[in-house]
């Protein structure tokens, strides 16, 4: 498809209301007569609440009311049902019960006429807990593996007859410390009820889904409630289903009259408002001498909190990213004291893939190969879990054209060997992957008498550049300038958009907005032909669509916005939907990339950094190469963070969570990023969706963190399976 | 809402006159740490006495070549003064190494001298704290304690004292002058800080109502070369894992004075003596730093998280050492 717009680089077109504060952030509304709410976190991850002494803070300035398990009104859990898009992300009500199942959960809510107010109460607030003993602390400082899920289990061929007469095999254990999504912006929600209608402001990846959540918990109609997320300062997942917070919220609004306003400390977004769950993963693979793979094993365990069973899917990539007869996958899922795991970036895959791309590092040294190789020899040219070729895989391409610029073929591969004053520098790769997928949208389109166009969905942008695709889109589609393309997103009560999540939120809405695009001009093409009016009579199958007119065969132009004023309309709209169809049954959509990393150790200080990454990504067509390469940029910068840095601390004792703020938790720095060269190959996918594009959130993060360990052994020798990668691991003998 | 009176001053005297000896009186010029520590409830001072507009904004050089710096004068200032980056270049290394340009900004030199720990346990009100609640226990002793100290701690506690600027004036030597109540005095400022031992509660010789007025720093050594190397998990806005500042001079490849100081391994900006000696009048090698490494960490007490700390302060060590040794050697070469 030869495009004016779509796969251009275009800037964000919201960037000016972010750069002059016009952005409408949750956290920016003041509505009158508000209040602010304010959590009150247990100080204890494992026990019964026995009392709280709730009448000094009552008295306490501003205080209007405190919200606890005995006095929260009754309300009902949502179903939590993706296919019904209720989902939430802890099922158990706010205040359900006195039960105390980790450090942070809610034990009440304060309420009160100022923020400042609120929180002196809240910290006022005095608890009397009884604390049990045996806090489970987390999946990593136990032996412990939970119970097994046979629904995440995957199985082809016999891997474990394969395994046992292959000649060389490696079989070991990784595992990933629990990581917090460290978003900018907190979690916060401002509730108002205006006579029986909820009005929600949240900061929130999926307005569709709390709309309908909300609707569950408090038994509406679904068309009394409204959820409206402008603007989201990110979420990386932990804003894809409502939290407590905002359930506690609205009640509150309901039972005092009044609008109510909670933002979450950072405190409490990290320890009650989602996290990467800790995994622990045995990989078992084997090969023939010549590298191919006759068997590969993947046996998981993830942890979750006790309130809700989020699984983290890790196994997965096992199964489709390499050729392999025989493969098999298991889960088993381990409740611990710690808050809800929610899914972060990449969830499950990306955690799979780096022990999957260390296991393949560690198979490579098995073979004495250069690992790049290994990987070649075990391309997958279908996916092997459905028997499907893949709609359009480029892997090949982005391993050549990433190891050229990283200079790959002057890697020595003896260990420690490449030497420059007193550092060593290791050199170590890893394949890239996600799953492109795609769901039902709705979108409307509105040609306007000013002319301009208009286009609505209830998905939202999470700062991704969702805003400027859509406006890409209809600027293509109608040849209209983006600067007279408004976009309205993040409202529930526009037609049903996605979730801003897996990577689908591009795949998904832009063929429903060119749906409409196109039955908006239809309508357009009916008042055209309409009695006195320009191309009365005409066929509008023969009228065309161009540069902002309508055209007849005959070299009759009329631009819409005339056409609109001369018939006395202020507007036509169309409504356009779409969703993955048969395309589903002839192809397996997957996109695919590779990362080069460079570190650097100084062993003398026990020093480390990454100092270069070389990535090629595929993601089918970029519909803007800006926004695109940043979200792999992006990624990068944070794999850097799961590979060295990010942990959420528990103290094993009792479960608490120590390390809650941005200082204690280490997330990548300036002067900790390296060198960074990006490739997006542009190869459109057109059997996926008619733009050809992918999705590109997630997939620059998988394979960062195995790159960087598989770099850490080539410079030290020493392989470090447990992330993060910190010092006192590389000070180990 | 825990609220409290907020007073300005303009000169020594009427701050001093206006904060009194009551103990729930702090003063606050840059807020860093203070501001950070009444949010999360752990500070909760009844009055805050504002310093910024006292005339303490200066950096002058006295007649006798000692450089005095006001207590106001902010990190960034004093990282980029000129005599500073000429004569104390370790105190320009050790300032930029800590924080971020931002809370540079806002620091001062007296407030970086009273940051209090960075050890969870005391930032968590909830948590059991000898230093913030005396007599509560310490729940870092056996925790989450790989940020912990190795040196100078006690059975009370274990708390690192989280500057990078103290551990360059601990190295250089500084004089600090105090005004209270009682009047002027001064002190070393080797003397200023305390061991936790078994008062961990009282982390400096401030009486009540003291301030802060001025650091003096010694006359720089002659000739010296300096290095300050921070080790730490990022690179950029992290508290060290272990620092090291070294001041050493050379003559005729023999080290003919030294200075080393560390960080992010005591319990207080930590000067050691014990690997001076074993450095003075020995030859400018890697061999000699390996022994002022081992003579610095011989009394280190690791806890269950922080062994590695040991080690790689020696490493610190070693590093900073050969790097001094090398500045001092560039210093010394004819131009």
């Amino acid at each position: 498809m030869d495009t004016q717009v779509i796969g251009h680089r275009t800037p964000r077109v919201d960037g000016e209301n972010k750069l002059t504060g016009r952005a409408d952030y949750t956290t920016d509304w003041y509505v009158d007569n508000m209040l602010h709410g304010y959590p009150v976190p247990a100080s204890i991850s494992h026990g019964t609440l026995e009392a709280l002494d709730i009448e000094p803070v009552l008295a306490m300035p501003g205080v209007v009311a405190v919200y606890h398990h005995g006095n929260f009104p009754k309300l009902y859990r949502s179903p939590s049902s993706q296919a019904h898009q209720d989902q939430v992300s802890e099922v158990r009500l706010p205040f359900e019960d006195e039960r105390i199942h980790y450090d942070g959960q809610y034990v009440a809510m304060v309420v009160a006429e100022r923020y400042e107010q609120a929180r002196a109460a809240a910290h006022a607030l005095q608890a009397r807990y009884h604390q049990d003993s045996g806090a489970r602390p987390g999946l990593l400082e136990t032996r412990e593996d939970g119970r097994p899920l046979e629904s995440e289990g995957g199985l082809r061929g016999d891997p474990d007859s394969a395994y046992e007469r292959a000649p060389v095999k490696i079989d070991h254990v990784y595992a990933i410390a629990p990581e917090s999504h460290m978003q900018m912006e907190m979690h916060a929600t401002l509730a108002q009820w205006r006579d029986d209608r909820l009005i929600v402001h949240e900061s929130t990846q999926g307005v569709v889904y709390q709309h309908k959540a909300m609707a569950r918990i408090f038994d509406m109609p679904e068309e009394k409630v409204e959820v409206i997320s402008h603007y989201i300062g990110s979420g990386f997942g932990n804003k894809l289903f409502m939290w407590p917070h905002a359930v506690a919220t609205a009640a509150a609004a309901r039972e005092l009259g009044r609008p109510v306003k909670t933002v979450l400390s950072r405190q409490q977004d990290m320890a009650s408002g989602g996290n990467r769950p800790a995994s622990r993963q045995r990989l078992r693979l084997a090969a023939d001498e010549q590298g191919r793979l006759l068997s590969m094993r993947h046996d998981s365990t993830t942890e979750t909190s006790f309130v809700h069973p989020y699984v983290d899917s890790v196994g997965t990539p096992t199964l489709n990213l390499y050729a392999c007869d025989n493969a098999a996958i298991s889960h088993h899922l381990l409740e611990v004291n710690h808050g809800t795991p929610c899914p972060m970036r990449a969830p499950g895959e990306v955690s799979g893939i780096y022990a999957l791309e260390c296991a393949m590092d560690e198979l490579a040294i098995a073979l004495d190969m250069d690992p790049l190789e290994l990987r070649r020899r075990n391309y997958s040219y279908e996916d092997p879990t459905k028997g499907l070729p893949w709609s359009s895989k480029h892997l090949d391409t982005c391993y050549d054209s990433a190891a050229r610029r990283f200079g790959w073929e002057r890697r020595d591969p003896r260990v420690g060997s490449m030497r420059e004053g007193d550092e060593i520098l290791g050199w170590g790769m890893a394949t890239s992957s996600w799953t492109a997928g795609r769901q039902p949208c709705m979108a409307r389109v509105e040609l306007r008498a000013d002319g301009t166009v208009m286009a609505a969905c209830g998905t939202q942008d999470i700062g991704t550049g969702t805003y400027t695709v859509v406006a890409q889109t209809v600027a293509e589609l109608t040849g209209v300038p983006l600067d007279r393309v408004e976009v309205r997103l993040g409202e529930s009560s526009l037609p049903a958009g996605p979730l801003s999540g897996g990577s689908m939120a591009t795949a998904t809405t832009l063929p429903a907005v060119a749906a409409a695009v196109r039955a908006a001009i239809d309508e357009l093409k009916e008042v055209a032909t309409d009695e006195d009016a320009p191309f009365t009579g005409a066929d509008p199958d023969g009228l065309a669509f161009r540069d902002g007119a309508l055209a007849d065969e005959q070299g009759k132009r009329v631009a819409f916005d005339d056409l609109l004023s001369g018939q006395k309309l202020g507007s036509v709209s169309g409504d356009g939907q779409a969703a993955p169809g048969d395309e589903q049954n002839q192809y397996s959509f997957r996109s695919f990339g590779a990362h080069f990393v460079e570190v650097r150790w100084d062993p003398g200080i026990s020093r480390l950094c990454v100092s270069r990454v070389v990535s090629s990504i595929d993601i089918g067509r970029a519909v803007n190469p800006v926004t695109a390469r940043n979200q792999v940029e992006g990624a990068i910068v944070m794999g850097i963070g799961m590979g060295l840095f990010e942990k959420l601390d528990y103290d094993p004792r009792d479960a608490r969570l120590i390390n809650n703020n941005y200082s204690d938790y280490i997330v990548t720095s300036h002067a900790d990023m390296p060198e960074i060269d990006v490739e997006l190959l542009d190869n459109p996918d057109y059997a996926f969706n008619e733009f050809g594009a992918r999705g590109v959130g997630e997939i620059g993060l998988t394979g960062i963190a195995p790159a960087i360990a598989n770099a850490i052994y080539h410079a030290t020798g020493k392989r470090i399976r447990d992330l993060p990668i910190t010092i006192e691991k590389l000070m180990e003998p | 809402m825990r609220t409290f009176a907020y007073r300005t001053a303009d000169d020594v005297t009427q701050a001093v006159t206006t904060h009194g000896a009551d103990d729930q009186v702090a003063y606050v010029a840059g807020g860093t740490t203070l501001l950070d520590l009444v949010k999360l409830d752990v500070m909760r001072p009844t009055q805050l006495v504002d310093i910024n507009r006292l005339p303490l904004g200066e950096v002058e050089t006295l007649d006798d070549g000692r450089l005095r710096i006001g207590a106001t004068v902010t990190n960034t200032e004093l990282a980029h003064h000129p005599e500073v980056k000429a004569r104390y270049p370790l105190l320009s290394q050790a300032l930029l190494a800590g924080a971020s340009t931002q809370l540079r900004n806002m620091a001062t030199t007296a407030g970086n001298i009273m940051q209090r720990t960075r050890c969870p346990y005391y930032r968590d009100a909830s948590a059991a704290c000898n230093r913030r609640e005396p007599g509560s226990g310490c729940d870092a002793m056996h925790g989450i304690n790989r940020m912990h100290a190795v040196l100078g701690v006690s059975d009370q506690c274990i708390a690192t004292h989280p500057s990078d600027m103290c551990i360059a004036m601990a190295a250089i030597g500084a004089t600090l002058t105090l005004e209270g109540p009682d009047g002027k005095r001064e002190i070393a400022f080797n003397d200023f800080h305390r061991l936790p031992g078994d008062q961990p509660e009282k982390e400096h010789e401030l009486r009540p109502g003291e301030l802060i007025t001025y650091i003096t720093l010694d006359t720089p050594i002659e000739g010296a070369g300096a290095y300050y190397l921070k080790l730490r998990d990022r690179a950029s806005y992290e508290f060290a894992l272990a620092s090291a500042g070294a001041l050493v001079s050379i003559q005729d490849g023999v080290i003919h004075e030294a200075r080393l100081a560390l960080g992010g391994v005591a319990t207080k900006p930590w000067r050691s003596h014990e690997a001076e000696q074993a450095l003075h009048n020995q030859p400018a090698a890697v061999s000699t730093f390996e022994m002022a490494a081992e003579a610095a960490m011989q009394d280190a007490v690791p806890h269950e998280h922080n062994a590695f700390k040991i080690p790689l302060a020696r490493q610190a060590i070693v590093r900073a050492l050969r790097e001094a040794c090398k500045d001092a050697e560039n210093a010394n070469e004819p131009r």
